[in-house]
């Protein structure tokens, strides 16, 4: 096969060359001759190697001979398996399961003086409890396109769809499209699994203005720029399924998201990224449960403009950019959600209701939040991290309550509890092999008004299967 | 933020007007971007991904790769699943479908050589084990050799312009090989039945080449880290038979050597490994010189 490239070369070359070219030809043969003299003695050596490991390997074992061969001939690079199995996709599975203690009751877990998002973002589970546990699935599919799935299967034994995309591989000029439910391109933690965080949970900022995280379906367009810095553009269109958005049925999309990251090294030992991004939605009714100042319950509902800024940042070292002895890793993010339109307060649904019919006004809000979080391995397979999470109330403009329809201020305590949450979490892990993580985590979460949440968690994350690569 | 924008536009105008080096070539590890260099000369411009102090195994697909996988015409890496962690991801996410697997701008070292160490069962109960068979093949010149003609080739391949300037340097580069390859074997015959006992069995291809003995590994099983007891087992096993010396790579962490080397009272070496990790392994004929002279003062 060599062989006969090189003589393709030959014959391109001798083909092509100009006329004064021509006269270095006997020279040229002269040097191919050579160089087929050189690959004739390798192949020989070749030949010779291979005789010795085939003897080597008839002493090794002889019960185990004939079985080991059939394996390894599979094993050998360049002879791909046949039979059915052979365009299996790669599999691989996460198991993770928790065991936690807390002082509130993580059912009644809420974010005062922020929107319920209505997304997983309850702290884990009192006592022993199974997480999601996550298949994921992926291939290529022809020499235009991957696909992956990844399915979630909850501990209510319920199967969520993760993420489930298709992606085009061969657009070139650094053009990538994506298409399907996917995690956004957005922030910098939105992408990273949530098995691979350095800590249980999200930080407050992604429960509060995102649910959890934004994984939306819709497509997702990417390029990247032809220069040594990194620089990295992408929006996408969606459906605007979840939190801040409203799912609804309607001919356009439901969010939209700009995003830019730019990246590169810093000497040999330190490696960024920061990013800004842009999520724009406008959710219709989107509905949540409250009680009025008497206690009672009332049902709230915006709909209107939301529009969210994230800038982030991530910055890992590591002496010499080994990572395996000691590494750090800091990163930080910062949310902004400005949101605009009307609020309904509703408390017919009481026996005894005190107005008994929708109250409708307008509503705009200004809201931030930030965190920042350092992991540092102090040595191989041990690591420890600390978390700083810091929500602001800013300012909320409530029409209802400043225009005297009725409801006070005090029948709204989850949107005007003017309060600004905070959280300090410990983490400390313990990774035997990439594979298999344990970790301790200790939290005092202030989401409440006026209440003190104090966490301790065991957590258990096992990957099995095909070996994925994790993101930056 | 000036400096940023003038490298942007640069880096821009860089890509859009082809400079005279022809071919951009991405080098997962030195030896590679090293042997490009030898091959490919002033038509080839070679980045590379990682430094011989960091684990091969342990690299992140951080966004300066992605970055410059994105202008690659050719990924020159080692294959056999060692740089499954990130460059899966990198070329991914770069955009650039010239240098996918299965594509003339993907290269992969170890395809073109015979792989020792094929497991015949894989289970991840045994560590870190490279279905393929052991991916270090770097450090046997008949392998460096094996691959030089392949990469020579497909330099060719992908720059059809400029055959007779590849076939040149490919041959200029093998008739040196050659004549070093003789050397080193001459000068390394006293190494031969030596017993080395290694960090991690990335120095098979080497022990295999010289007829050298592994007498065991510091780590209990690939990839892990070693650990008290293993290293008392060894120590047990080293004093009935004794090892020449302990060697361990560049980018390895010197203490679970230097431990076991007092208690058995065998020296403890480092060896480059791979290019630029010693002051000596400028290139692939340093790293091979310099490997060879520090086996060679444990040998005597």
């Amino acid at each position: 096969m060599h062989c006969k490239t090189l003589c393709a070369m030959a014959l391109a070359v001798a083909w092509c060359a100009p006329l004064p070219v021509r006269a270095q030809d006997a020279e040229l043969g002269k040097i191919r001759e050579e160089i087929r003299q050189l690959k004739d003695a390798y192949e020989r050596r070749i030949q010779g190697l291979e005789n010795r490991l085939a003897e080597a390997e008839s002493r090794a074992g002889k019960a185990e001979r004939s079985a080991a061969r059939a394996e390894t001939a599979v094993a050998q690079p360049g002879i791909p398996a046949g039979g059915e199995n052979a365009f299996n996709p790669a599999i691989s599975l996460i198991l993770q399961g928790t065991a936690a203690r807390s002082s509130q009751d993580p059912e009644t877990y809420r974010i005062s003086g922020f929107a319920p998002s209505g997304g997983e973002v309850a702290p884990a589970s009192r006592g022993a409890s199974l997480g999601e546990s996550e298949l994921v699935v992926t291939a290529n599919i022809d020499p235009y396109f991957r696909g992956l799935l990844i399915a979630a299967l909850t501990p209510e034994n319920e199967v969520e769809v993760e993420e489930a995309f298709f992606q085009t591989l061969a657009l070139g000029h650094g053009l990538t499209l994506k298409g399907g439910r996917f995690l956004s391109g957005i922030g910098y933690q939105n992408e990273v699994h949530q098995h691979f965080w350095d800590f249980q949970d999200a930080p407050l900022a992604y429960k509060a203005f995102l649910g959890g995280r934004q994984n939306d379906d819709g497509v997702q367009l990417k390029w990247v720029a032809p220069t040594e810095l990194f620089i990295e553009l992408g929006a996408e269109l969606g459906r605007g399924r979840s939190f801040p958005s409203t799912a609804r049925s309607r001919n356009a999309a439901g969010a939209w998201t700009l995003f830019a990251h730019v990246g590169g090294d810093i000497g040999t030992s330190t490696a960024w990224r920061a990013g800004l991004s842009h999520l724009r939605t406008s959710p219709r009714d989107r509905a949540f449960e409250d009680v009025d100042s008497l206690g009672n319950p009332v049902a709230q509902s915006f709909s209107g403009t939301s529009s969210l800024w994230i800038a982030d940042f991530v910055l890992k070292w590591a002496p010499g950019g080994n990572s395996a002895l000691t590494n750090f890793k800091l990163q930080g993010e910062y949310f902004r959600r400005s949101e605009s339109g009307a609020l309904t307060y509703d408390d017919s649904t009481q026996v005894v209701p005190q107005f008994g019919t929708p109250i409708n006004a307008g509503y705009a809000s200004r809201q931030s939040g930030w965190y920042l979080q350092g992991v540092y391995q102090f040595m191989p397979r041990w690591r420890f991290g600390y978390r700083y999470d810091r929500l602001n109330f800013g300012s909320v403009d409530n029409g209802i309550v400043a225009n005297g329809l009725g409801p006070v201020g005090g029948d709204f305590p989850l949107l005007m509890a003017g309060h600004r949450p905070a959280r300090n979490t410990l983490m400390f892990d313990w990774s035997p092999t990439e594979f298999s993580r344990i970790r301790l985590q200790l939290a005092s979460d202030k989401s409440r008004f006026g209440l003190t949440d104090n966490q301790a968690l065991i957590q258990y994350i096992f990957s099995l299967g095909a070996h994925g690569a994790h993101r930056f | 933020m000036k400096r940023l924008l003038s490298i942007a536009q640069l880096a821009l105008l860089a890509a859009a007007f082809p400079a005279a080096a022809a071919l951009n070539v991405f080098a997962c590890t030195p030896e590679w971007g090293a042997l490009a260099t030898e091959l490919g000369g002033d038509r080839v411009s070679v980045y590379t991904a990682t430094t011989a102090l960091q684990d091969p195994h342990r690299i992140e697909a951080r966004p300066s790769l992605i970055a410059r996988a994105r202008s690659a015409d050719l990924v020159v890496c080692t294959g056999a699943e060692l740089e499954i962690g990130w460059l899966p991801l990198v070329q991914a996410q770069s955009g650039n479908p010239k240098i996918r697997v299965g594509q003339p701008g993907y290269f992969e070292a170890a395809g073109h050589v015979p792989l020792l160490e094929r497991p015949a069962r894989i289970d991840r109960s045994m560590g870190d084990v490279h279905p393929g068979g052991n991916p270090h093949v770097h450090l046997d010149p008949h392998n460096i050799a094996r691959i030089a003609l392949a990469l020579g080739e497909r330099l060719a391949k992908l720059d059809p312009g400029e055959t007779a300037y590849y076939s040149r340097r490919a041959k200029i580069f093998l008739d040196r090989w050659r004549e070093a390859t003789a050397r080193w074997e001459r000068d390394a015959a006293p190494l031969k039945g030596a017993s080395l006992v290694v960090y991690h069995r990335n120095l098979t291809y080497l022990i295999h080449w010289l007829g050298m003995r592994e007498a065991g590994s510091l780590e209990p099983k690939p990839g892990l880290p070693p650990t008290t007891a293993h290293l008392s087992e060894l120590l047990a096993s080293l004093r009935q038979n004794r090892a020449r010396a302990i060697v361990r790579s560049a980018y390895n962490d010197p203490r679970a050597a230097e431990w076991l080397a007092e208690r058995a009272a065998i020296p403890s070496i480092q060896v480059p490994f791979t290019v630029g990790g010693s002051d000596k392994a400028k290139d692939l004929f340093g790293l091979f010189d310099d490997t060879l002279a520090r086996l060679l003062a444990v040998a005597q």
